[in-house]
């Protein structure tokens, strides 16, 4: 080998580092560095003002509901993968992977388009007092769409991997689909619907485009933490801004590390 | 399609969808099961079906000329044209160091490679807004290198390549991990080059994986929204992607103009979906 092979290695070892560094590494330590940047008081101040606290509020809420019937229907849908043969089966399963390669604005514009206050349905549910758009309800509605493939692909391998010799046996000695599901398949699945859960409720708290269309980014009623980044930003006030960033990526660094831990073995190295 | 979606999900390498079970799968009988099926698909009609057919429908209701006119008028036109040729760029980007942070990640002993390993799902996690946040403070007009590209295509791709970084990574590290070495030190020992070995062995084999990464970061930077939209600045005819451009118009009342729009999108996608489930069996084939 001539010299210039000797010094591949460490090229393209410099590349990498130079790369991630600039695109990933910088960026994220330099939110750290102008949160803090004038002390600890803003970061306090932006974080416990009532517009913040409401944001963070209603992005629990949203969440909270979104990532429950995610979670019941992740698991139905991986047992009927999984567990049984039907017609359209193949449709299904494509089906289930369509949300991620959809735009959010254009979750939020099918929503709208559907739920908004000038159609039909939307006009109906609003006659019985019930507004899906730029309200709550629709604010759910968008964040179940972009997490809908989440747990459903958390759960699917370990459904496949355990195999269902026990669900057999104990439906052999008498036990019904109900207390199969939770004396069984559930406890068998644990870990990895906890890793899917995760997953999706990092992905539900950090839903910006899709939220951003359906809740009208109405300031103190229908703001959830990402939108209120965007505004503070834009009304000059990068302290509340940043502030709230801050606490987005320590939620997303922290929901990475569980989910690490959580991960299925086949998944983890 | 499950390696796919379990990446996107950000779950980290999956090594394929598990291989097909001898076990007999139970037919939808019984009551149970139809339910549960039922209950699936009207969730699914509900949320994400019906809407999304409501977009096309609505992006087509005033005939083919208006769709036509919508999606040509000079800003949907170059919108378009820029979403399509950053999201190429960013394809290709990630194609090439994608797969060569893997490539480092499995086969290196890189100093603090599990550092690396763990920040590369972070695009995953965070939310676009912040990503695009975190990529205005280093290089916007506050950049404490001195380096501002806010408001240029450049800051485009470059908020599109944060997004997608772990794409390939995630799909090329797993297979990988699971090559054989003997076969490129049987080839070593036959005198074959390192760049012989990766270009006949290595190559070849995750070349699947590579092209499955590379669909997904393509559709991914196509339908991206939020990361763009505080470092692009949403410049019309400049740096404004399509999806910012959908916002616009329905925010404008447009709504006919924002579903043709999201109409070629979805399309984009449908395409995409379509072809990694084709290069899914293809890697599937070549085992």
């Amino acid at each position: 080998m001539a010299s210039p092979g000797v010094l591949v290695r460490p090229g393209l070892r410099l590349l990498v580092v130079v790369y991630l560094t600039l695109l990933l590494m910088a960026p994220v330590a330099l939110v750290f560095w102008r949160t803090f940047e004038h002390g600890l008081g803003p970061v306090i101040d932006g974080l416990t003002s009532p517009s913040t606290l409401h944001a963070i509020q209603l992005t629990a809420v949203v969440a909270f509901y979104a990532v429950i019937a995610n979670t019941i229907f992740g698991v139905a849908a991986a047992i009927l993968l999984v567990r049984r043969q039907f017609i359209g089966k193949r449709v299904l399963n494509a089906l289930i992977d369509l949300p991620i390669a959809v735009s959010p604005v254009i979750v939020g514009l099918a929503l709208v388009l559907v739920y908004g206050r000038l159609t039909g349905v939307g006009k109906a549910l609003a006659s019985i007092g019930i507004n899906i758009i730029f309200s709550v309800p629709g604010m759910v509605m968008a964040t179940i769409f972009v997490c809908i493939p989440l747990v459903v692909r958390a759960v699917a391998p370990v459904l496949e991997e355990i195999g269902d010799d026990q669900e057999q046996a104990a439906a052999t000695l008498g036990a019904g689909p109900v207390q199969t599901f939770l004396r069984i398949t559930l406890p068998s699945i644990r870990g990895a619907l906890a890793y899917g859960v995760v997953l999706a409720l990092a992905r539900s708290l950090g839903e910006y485009g899709a939220v951003a269309v359906v809740s009208g980014r109405l300031v103190g009623r229908t703001q959830t933490v990402t939108l209120l980044v965007q505004e503070r930003y834009l009304n000059f006030d990068p302290e509340t801004a940043y502030a709230c960033a801050l606490l987005l990526v320590v939620t997303a660094v922290l929901a990475l590390v569980i989910s690490r831990a959580l991960a299925p073995k086949e998944i983890t190295r | 399609m499950t390696t796919a979606a379990t990446t996107v999900a950000g779950a980290g390498p999956i090594s394929g969808a598990p291989p097909a079970s001898p076990r007999v799968r139970r037919p939808l009988h019984g009551k149970g099961g139809a339910i549960t099926l039922g209950v699936v698909l009207t969730y699914l009609s509900v949320i994400v079906l019906i809407p999304l057919a409501a977009v096309v429908w609505r992006g087509q209701a005033d005939g083919p000329g208006v769709f036509w006119h919508s999606i040509t008028t000079p800003e949907a036109a170059s919108t378009l044209k820029l979403t399509i040729v950053a999201s190429l760029i960013v394809a290709l980007v990630n194609m090439v160091m994608g797969t060569l942070i893997a490539w480092i990640l499995v086969r290196d002993r890189l100093p603090g490679r599990a550092l690396f390993d763990g920040l590369i799902d972070l695009p995953f996690a965070l939310p676009t807004i912040v990503a695009g946040l975190a990529l205005l403070t280093v290089y916007g007009p506050d950049s404490p290198i001195g380096l501002n590209i806010a408001y240029t295509r450049f800051a485009v791709v470059v908020a599109l390549l944060f997004v997608t970084l772990p794409f390939v990574v995630r799909t090329v590290q797993p297979v990988l991990l699971e090559l054989d070495r003997e076969m490129e030190e049987a080839a070593a020992s036959l005198g074959a080059s390192p760049a012989t070995i990766f270009f006949r062995i290595i190559l070849p084999n995750i070349a699947p994986a590579m092209a499955a990464g590379t669909a997904l970061a393509f559709a991914r930077a196509v339908s991206e929204f939020g990361s763009t939209v505080l470092i692009s600045g949403n410049l019309p005819f400049k740096t404004q992607v399509a999806s910012v451009h959908i916002f616009n118009q329905l925010e404008s009342d447009n709504v006919t103009g924002a579903a043709a729009v999201a109409t070629v999108l979805l399309l984009v996608s449908l395409a995409m979906l379509v072809s990694l489930d084709l290069l899914q069996r293809w890697g599937a084939r070549r085992g």
